[in-house]
């Protein structure tokens, strides 16, 4: 099947998309990580070009995790409070990444950031996420787990003014939050990703939130996110290609009920330990594009 | 003064004796992108007559070049610092052609000199991407290898030694691909008859691609109202979100 895409200006195998879609929403579903840390690199690898790549993975994003979220919603998994902190935070975030991006892009080092933060971000959480979950997995099989302790980090409290998060079981101060919240902003625009990958992580293991609502908050965030980032980049890079961000989301908003699905019935840890392994393959792939050999290298940038 | 007259008269009857015409045609003029465009082939195609009419009765070769809209480019290049790869060189060119196809009857380097091909841009060795500030040549010339090489694995810039075919010394033809992601625009298609390493005759044509229907509607509306077409498409995902959950929650 054939699609030609209008903004990429190019023709591709539409159920190819699809179906990258439903990888990207099932890992959404699942995690409440957006899927774009691997919806971007697998459409950039497919020949799309990479701003068009980045711009309508947003969009798609932004309805897989509207699919999930209202999953989560309905099992009282959101913390809108703490979601809104971090929303504030993000923004802010995604007018800082903004500026950053054009001054590395008129130095041209942009993709080798890029490379380098999917190398360093994936690596780290990958690797500490598999440690866990591995870790996880033995305690169970031996004598009975001991109940997990629940601590925020020392920075954390260390930080002044304290608010009530009651669904997240957390009295903190609403600059952690926000100071994630401006992290993730900045990371969205520079890495044209959602960011779920590290918000979940560092909602768990920075601020301490209570797991049942990490997913469904993080999904709350990433709505608002994308959906800024989807409008900057029509605005600025016209970069968004509807007809890419449609097929998409046919795969994404299907994946992301069958991995809320999923979510509910299988083991977290094992869920854990193969979002581990997919975000160290990423990670590998994108340092071996660094350090052994790029995909091209020559780039074009229109003057 | 009737000699000089004379002469200049018996010079132009030899020159256009000597000097055949050429009467191009492309199978279409016009290239329309929409929805299940996945490229297309182009026919260029045509004939070769002494001005009399008759055939041109000697050996002839022909070289056509198809060329799409020009840019301004940035060319980027990396290089291995400290381990890692990253954009260290750069150049800029002028007026590099987003698609540039060569076809000729017999491989250029046989057909004619490399100044005659430089001068006629035959082959894409003699691109002409006018690149902007000095650099010294041999730089330019890996430069514009990457650039050909890279769009070369893209299907952009393709040269063909054997994609014209001539028969009977009249008719020539010649299949020229455009692949799914050339860019829209004006493309122009030259024709060179040349014997003896001399181009003795050439004639262009013109080809129009541009975007139709729902994909021009999408473009347009992605550059001329941004603002709008970002709403839209925030608004199709949020839409599609929904539509997804309510799906789901029946089954």
């Amino acid at each position: 099947m054939h699609v030609y895409l209008p903004i990429a200006n190019l023709a591709v195998n539409g159920l190819v998309i699809i179906l990258l879609g439903a990888i990207t929403g099932i890992l959404s579903g699942i995690f409440g990580v957006g899927g774009g840390f691997l919806t971007t690199p697998l459409l950039i690898f497919y020949g799309i070009p990479p701003t068009v790549a980045a711009a309508s993975t947003a969009t798609t994003v932004t309805g897989a995790s509207v699919s999930g979220l209202f999953a989560y919603s309905r099992r009282n998994g959101v913390d809108y409070q703490m979601g809104a902190v971090m929303v504030a935070g993000g923004i802010l975030g995604t007018l800082i990444g903004s500026g950053i991006f054009n001054l590395l892009q008129s130095i041209g080092q942009i993709d080798t950031v890029i490379n380098l933060l999917y190398v360093v971000l994936l690596g780290t959480i990958g690797s500490l996420m598999g440690r866990e979950s591995l870790q996880a997995l033995r305690h169970k099989e031996g004598a009975p787990r001991r109940a997990a302790k629940r601590r925020h980090h020392p920075l954390v409290s260390s930080l002044p003014m304290r608010w009530r998060f009651y669904r997240s079981g957390l009295y903190i101060s609403p600059f952690a939050p926000l100071i994630l919240g401006i992290v993730i902003g900045v990371l969205t625009t520079l890495m044209g990703v959602g960011g779920g990958f590290i918000l979940v992580p560092a909602m768990l293991y920075v601020l301490g939130m209570s797991a049942g609502v990490v997913v469904g908050t993080s999904l709350f965030q990433i709505l608002f996110t994308t959906m800024a980032a989807t409008m900057m980049h029509a605005l600025t890079t016209h970069a968004v290609d509807m007809v890419l961000a449609g097929l998409l989301l046919l795969g994404s908003v299907t994946g992301a009920q069958v991995g809320a699905k999923i979510a509910v019935s299988a083991k977290p840890e094992i869920l854990r330990l193969i979002l581990a392994a997919i975000v160290l393959a990423v990670a590998i792939a994108m340092a071996f594009q660094l350090g052994v050999r790029p995909g091209e290298i020559y780039s074009v940038v229109p003057l | 003064m009737t000699r000089v007259a004379l002469a200049l008269l018996a010079f132009m009857a030899l020159v256009g004796a000597r000097d055949p015409i050429l009467v191009p045609e492309v199978s279409q003029h016009e290239v329309q992108v929409r929805q299940g465009f996945i490229g297309t082939e182009l026919l260029l195609f045509g004939a070769i007559l002494e001005p009399d009419g008759r055939r041109a009765g000697r050996d002839y070769d022909i070289v056509v070049v198809l060329k799409g809209p020009t840019d301004p480019i940035r060319l980027r290049e990396k290089q291995k610092i400290l381990g890692i790869w990253i954009n260290a060189d750069s150049t800029a060119f002028r007026s590099a052609p987003s698609y540039f196809a060569v076809a000729s009857s017999r491989p250029i380097s046989e057909i004619v000199d490399e100044r005659t091909a430089a001068i006629y841009e035959l082959g894409l060795d003699y691109l002409q991407l006018s690149p902007i500030g000095s650099i010294d040549p041999a730089e330019q010339a890996r430069f514009t290898r990457g650039l050909v090489e890279m769009r070369g694995r893209e299907g952009l810039y393709r040269e063909d030694p054997k994609g014209v075919s001539i028969s009977e010394q009249v008719l020539y033809q010649a299949r020229i691909a455009l692949p799914s992601n050339v860019q829209t625009g004006r493309y122009t298609a030259e024709t060179f008859a040349i014997a003896r390493g001399r181009v003795i005759a050439s004639a262009s044509a013109e080809v129009e691609v541009h975007k139709r229907g729902f994909e021009r509607l999408v473009a347009d509306y992605a550059q001329n109202d941004s603002f709008l077409y970002g709403l839209v498409a925030v608004a199709l995902s949020l839409a599609m979100g929904w539509l997804a959950h309510r799906l789901f929650a029946f089954i």
